[in-house]
């Protein structure tokens, strides 16, 4: 007959034995990559991908670009970004509707685990995989193809920004695109062809500055043309940015954008994120 | 004594697009008591679990889980409640032990995953890739999941579908044990059987509402319910009677028949028959 709620009855978890949120994020990260990397199509069109790419492209145009420079410099780039946007939009926007339509979101949301991650999981699991795909990428086309890597800590400061500001903005949007797929199934149809369509208009396979000029516009909107022409500032000599578009790299404007994706991406996950699928209400 | 109840529902509605699927359900889970959910598909079983889960939102009436609305569940409520879903996802390319110990890590006390997947029958499976388990056996991971963070009340939605009849009795002993050291029960099922043999008490769910709650051996006045004598005649067709007093009908026919009374049975209704009886398919 007490009048003591049900709750206090129950004594309290004890919160020293939890595992603390850093912890959690890193354990989460650890089972992506492991998940990643026994899965053998990620591994094969994910990794490698951009190596065959650059293979092929390496091997095709062997000539220069003006200047002692070769194609493999300015091609490079465009497999980098590339490599970046299938790691961070592309696994995301078709694995994470498989993992929903599944079940493991429901399962996760069941748990007392902090939403944010789940999140933090695949953030991680892009974060290395990304860096993974890029230095093997560096190193084939430094090996096999003369690729002159950046010189100095400053072009080297710039890929890293340029890769980590772009990652997050594939990541986030990746994350957010997730929601558009009705199923697990018709994920991969949703996400590749807008993935293929900007590697096309973003100057990924062609020189970027030969492309139509309503086609540079509507690439200029998205985030995959201005990580191709950060990275460029970094793998092409000083001079050729007066062959950009604007006659310069624009650094300035490479952050903005991006960062702007990031933002838009960002709400629309906050917004826009389903953890069940439709008809589970 | 609010204390000794898990689960109270009050008037719970849910539609949907229009079409009710749960009616005015009311509902009472005393704690530590094993209670099966009956019902047809699409009567509302799984709605009704889902929002005591906190999975969905209702439309009206009053739910509290062990003292908390599930519409304001956290964390630490989560740690508190065990779920198998229906349909669950699995991560394919881990081992079970590697998800019952991923799922460990976010319970404040978790139980020795070893430990779990020895009860749950999966000790032999730990190094295996989860895509390589049977039915049966990703059930069993499902419950092990649900019980690695030692719940108080544990949901269970059709578990033991896929199962052999031997892994539904091992899977029976695994539920007794847990419920012998106080968690309480909430399981949805198809199988009469399985209620009768689990439950304390069994509530049938028709139309989106509660019609009755009872002992599985008291559902329906099955206790009372009319006996059915029958045996054969002396022309070898079967006679059948139903009877309020079935000793005596049987004293009467001995003695009608001097001795052995052929093909002599003496049934009352299953809890089959009373079910399916009470949602009107009879």
């Amino acid at each position: 007959m007490s009048t003591a709620t049900t709750t206090s009855t129950q004594p309290a978890p004890a919160p020293s034995r939890r595992v603390g949120p850093l912890a959690l994020a890193l354990r989460q990260g650890r089972l992506e990559v492991r998940q990643f990397l026994r899965s053998r199509e990620s591994v094969v069109f994910t990794m490698l991908f951009p190596v065959v790419m650059i293979l092929i492209f390496a091997s095709i145009f062997r000539g220069e670009l003006g200047g002692g420079v070769r194609f493999t410099q300015y091609f490079v780039t465009g497999m980098i970004a590339t490599g970046l946007m299938t790691v961070g939009f592309q696994s995301l926007a078709i694995q994470i509707p498989i993992e929903r339509d599944r079940g493991v979101l429901k399962r996760y949301r069941g748990t007392p685990m902090p939403r944010w991650v789940y999140f933090a999981g695949k953030v991680i699991m892009v974060a290395v995989i990304g860096v993974a795909e890029t230095a093997l990428l560096l190193a084939v086309a430094a090996g096999l193809f003369d690729l002159t890597l950046p010189q100095t800590a400053d072009r080297w400061l710039t890929l890293g920004w340029v890769s980590v500001l772009g990652i997050t903005a594939c990541t986030l949007c990746g994350i957010a695109f997730s929601s558009v797929a009705r199923s697990g199934r018709s994920a991969s149809a949703v996400a590749t062809p807008v993935a293929l369509v900007l590697q096309f208009i973003s100057g990924v396979f062609f020189v970027f500055t030969e492309l139509p000029d309503w086609m540079q516009q509507v690439a200029a909107v998205f985030p995959l043309k201005w990580m191709c022409q950060g990275l460029r500032s970094v793998f092409l000599p000083e001079a050729f940015a007066a062959q950009e578009p604007a006659g310069s790299f624009e650094l300035g404007r490479v952050a903005l954008v991006l960062a702007i994706w990031c933002v838009v991406g960002l709400a629309l996950c906050l917004t826009t994120f389903r953890w069940t699928t439709r008809r589970d209400g | 004594m609010a204390d000794q109840v898990a689960i109270s529902v009050r008037g719970l509605r849910k539609a949907y697009g229009g079409t009710p699927a749960v009616d005015g359900l009311d509902l009472t889970v005393f704690r530590g008591e094993i209670f099966a959910l009956l019902g047809p598909n699409g009567a509302g079983k799984t709605t009704t679990v889902e929002i005591l889960e906190g999975y969905r939102r209702r439309d009206a009436g009053e739910v509290s889980v062990l003292g908390v609305d599930p519409d304001q569940a956290d964390a630490r409520w989560r740690c508190r409640v065990g779920i198998v879903l229906q349909s669950t996802g699995e991560f394919d390319e881990l081992t079970v032990a590697e998800v019952v110990h991923h799922f460990a890590g976010f319970y404040p006390d978790p139980d020795d995953p070893d430990k779990v997947l020895e009860r749950v029958g999966l000790a032999g499976k730990a190094k295996a890739r989860t895509h390589t388990l049977s039915g049966g056996q990703r059930r069993r991971l499902d419950v092990a999941l649900g019980i690695i963070g030692r719940p108080e009340l544990l949901f269970l939605d059709e578990p033991t579908t896929g199962f052999d009849p031997e892994a539904r009795r091992e899977f029976w002993g695994l539920i007794r044990h847990l419920a012998a050291a106080g968690t309480t029960i909430v399981l949805t099922t198809h199988y009469l059987d399985e209620a009768e043999a689990l439950a304390d008490r069994v509530g049938v769910i028709a139309r989106g509402r509660l019609i009755e709650v009872a002992t599985p051996a008291q559902l329906g006045n099955r206790e009372e319910a009319l006996a059915t004598v029958s045996w054969r005649t002396p022309d070898g067709s079967v006679e059948r009677v139903e009877s309020a007093t079935p000793t005596a009908l049987v004293a009467e026919l001995a003695a009608r028949y001097d001795g052995e009374v052929p093909g002599l049975t003496v049934t009352r209704p299953t809890l089959e028959d009373i079910y399916l009886r009470m949602i009107g398919h009879r």
